[in-house]
């Protein structure tokens, strides 16, 4: 799917050319439009100018008070000024080592630089282990890893806060058997410095999906590479690091891209788990939590637009940051036809 | 030989070593069922077993008498050596001597024997509270809940599958200025934040009147979406032309040979569009959360269980029962349709 975005080019004729159709080519365009018409409309309906809309609020006063909208007020760039400033939202990277509570931003990037190793590195393994050819019964691994990615959200939560509870829960059960002191037992989500983890390990459960992609890309690599290297003399590492790492990198590429746009929206779990309280000690205030607050909590379109774009464009910049360096480490095989 | 025995002892270190964590991984589900049973009186009793227990009672003319176990050595008319101890039933409660009887010798009648039943233990008996999953039914309608989850999930369906495959028809066979551009465009909306399009969009349905109601949540699926889409113009895309281009010589047009060419072949892709989103809306959470949280009877299973902190705070095995009932549908489903779903997974996935 990303190959189509990475070498993105102007491949078909533009516009302006179609005074230069034929009339059978007009007919095919015209079939070709109608049928992609219902996306056209959604798209414009429902993406489109909801975006153009979240622009425009962030430069507007817009709020809601007893359910009514409030009559709009051009405001030009105070929504960004207050962004700027906010303590809350923490986009000032110079005010993030001498504030006393995190900023939701600061918090954001903190935990995707703790579960973004993690969701590669887990789902990788797990799909060499799957991959190994010593390995029984690979089938019915493969569907009992994936179960839990079909798990409903709320439900998992509850599972894990089960799993997880202080006194009750099975973790803290093993974590005595094995010797850890009662007093020393994490609180897991009541505890600043737990919190982390417990979401790291709810987020791991769902790990089957990137499993089974990386799963697939693994078994795709042509076994006449693997016989070459052996033949060469090539130890495991080097068979990883020169020929399967390359193979599969698309697929990891993949992986790390919604990743890390799935952290930067991250806000589900501290909403269900912790309340959407930023509690403990504020630790869970996300940036996207912190938006959905500043609207659904506080009403007030115009600041939940301006937070909304900026993470637009933070988001924006890290996709093509991470495209731009793709073509040093991603390795399409097909390339060379096309 | 020597390579045979090698070949089943790394098989076999590898096997257990993949099923130890599996086992770790799927402990939350055992977790799940066994709190799930637990009976109400097992969860307050500090020190209790992790799986569904209770203590037993003795019915002895009319009363119910508690149960403990008690060093036979300490009682009057057992052997004083003795090192056994056993479950008796407590008739007469004392700190310094409690009179008890044998539920399997009752002839004995009773005895006392030199032990405070304060510090006595209860023994466990293995007791599944079925009761629990019955009074979570009734307690949040859970009937109701299923009529409301399976409602949105047909009919979200519907519009999702016929949309996306008409939009994939358009992108995998025919030829029209700008297409691959609005391809591409189709994919990078994937990759947008829905952050950026909430909160017009919301405003837009209260501004109508609409906030809960089912409408904000399904007719945007009647509007393709770049998943499924993607994942139906791939498999067409596998489909030869000539069949079509014959058909169009007899004189189909291009929705006639939709209907009757390219679906008929394409029910595997179909299929693991339909599962796939069964299970999304089965487990779709934000959009029913800030849509009908106001609208009670409206509630999916997934708004219903999230407020379920708020009824069963101290009773965790009534939230393991809901939880239990709310994911049994979509494990079901997906281990019934696994070929499709790993096969749509991949095709989105590793294809490029």
């Amino acid at each position: 799917m990303l190959e189509e975005l990475s070498k993105f080019k102007k491949t078909d004729s533009s516009l302006s050319s179609i005074r230069k159709l034929s009339p059978i080519a007009r007919r095919e365009m015209r079939t070709g439009f109608s049928f992609i018409s219902p996306w056209l409309f959604g798209f414009f309906a429902f993406t489109l100018l909801p975006m153009l809309a979240t622009l425009i609020f962030s430069f507007l006063n817009l709020k809601i008070t007893d359910g009514i909208f409030s009559a709009p007020k051009f405001v030009g760039f105070d929504n960004y000024i207050h962004l700027f400033k906010d303590p809350q939202a923490g986009i000032n990277p110079f005010a993030w080592f001498n504030s006393k509570t995190p900023g939701s931003l600061l918090i954001t990037i903190k935990f995707a630089l703790i579960a973004l190793p993690i969701g590669t590195f887990f789902p990788l393994s797990l799909a060499l282990l799957m991959n190994n050819k010593n390995l029984k019964g690979q089938f019915a691994f493969r569907t009992l890893f994936y179960m839990p990615y079909v798990v409903p959200f709320v439900a998992s939560v509850f599972l894990w806060g089960g799993m997880l509870n202080a006194e009750s829960g099975w973790v803290n059960r093993a974590l005595e058997a094995l010797g850890v002191a009662h007093d020393n037992l994490p609180q897991w989500a009541n505890d600043v410095n737990w919190v982390y983890p417990t979401y790291v390990i709810m987020g791991i459960w769902g790990v089957g999906n990137s499993m089974l992609i990386m799963l697939a890309s693994l078994q795709g690599v042509p076994t006449e590479l693997y016989d070459a290297a052996k033949v060469d003399g090539a130890n495991a590492w080097e068979i990883f690091w020169n020929i399967t790492f390359p193979m599969i990198s698309p697929v990891i590429f993949y992986n790390l891209v919604l990743d890390i746009i799935g952290l930067f929206q991250y806000f589900l779990v501290p909403l269900v788990v912790n309340s959407g309280t930023g509690r403990p000690g504020g630790a869970t205030m996300f940036y996207n939590l912190y938006l959905y607050k500043t609207f659904f909590t506080y009403q007030d379109m115009s600041y939940g637009s301006t937070l909304a774009w900026f993470l637009f464009v933070i988001i924006l910049l890290i996709t093509i940051i991470l495209f731009s360096t793709s073509k040093y480490w991603v390795y399409y095989a097909g390339e060379s036809k096309s | 030989m020597n390579k045979t025995i090698k070949n089943g002892v790394s098989a076999l270190t590898v096997t257990a070593f993949v099923f130890g964590i599996l086992a770790v991984f799927l402990s939350p589900f055992a977790f799940m069922v066994f709190t799930s049973l637990k009976p109400k009186e097992q969860i307050s009793i500090v020190g209790s077993p992790i799986w569904p227990a209770a203590q037993p009672k003795y019915e002895h003319n009319g009363e119910q008498l508690d149960v403990f176990t008690v060093p036979l050595n300490k009682c009057a008319g057992h052997d004083p050596a003795s090192t056994i101890s056993k479950s008796l039933a407590l008739t007469k409660k004392g700190r310094q001597e409690s009179t008890f009887i044998d539920p399997d010798d009752l002839a004995k009648g009773e005895f006392t024997c030199t032990v405070s039943w304060r510090a006595l233990d209860r023994p466990w008996k293995l007791f599944l509270a079925w009761s629990n999953y019955a009074e979570v039914w009734n307690t949040i309608d859970f009937l109701r809940l299923i009529g409301n989850t399976v409602f949105y999930a047909l009919v979200t369906m519907i519009g999702t599958v016929i949309s996306c495959i008409l939009v994939a028809y358009g992108f995998a066979r025919f030829r029209f200025p700008g297409r691959d551009t609005l391809f591409i465009i189709l994919i990078a909306t994937l990759f947008l934040p829905g952050a950026v399009t909430i909160i017009p969009t919301y405003s837009f349905w209260q501004k109508l009147g609409l906030v809960g109601t089912w409408y904000p949540l399904i007719i945007p699926h009647f509007f393709a979406n770049a998943y499924n889409v993607f994942l139906f113009r791939q498999y067409f895309l596998t489909l030869p032309r000539e069949l079509d281009e014959s058909a169009m010589m007899d004189g189909a047009g291009p929705l006639r040979i939709l209907w009757s060419l390219i679906i008929p072949q394409s029910y595997p892709v179909i299929i693991a569009v339909v599962v796939f989103h069964i299970v999304f809306a089965w487990n779709d959470y934000f959009g029913p959360l800030i849509y009908l949280s106001t609208a009670k009877d409206n509630w999916p299973i997934s708004v219903a269980l999230s407020t379920f902190n708020g009824i069963y705070g101290k009773q965790p095995q009534m939230i393991q029962a809901g939880s239990l009932m709310a994911i049994v549908l979509p494990v079901i489903l997906f281990l019934i349709a696994q070929r499709f779903f790993v096969q749509g997974i991949v095709i989105t996935g590793v294809e490029k």
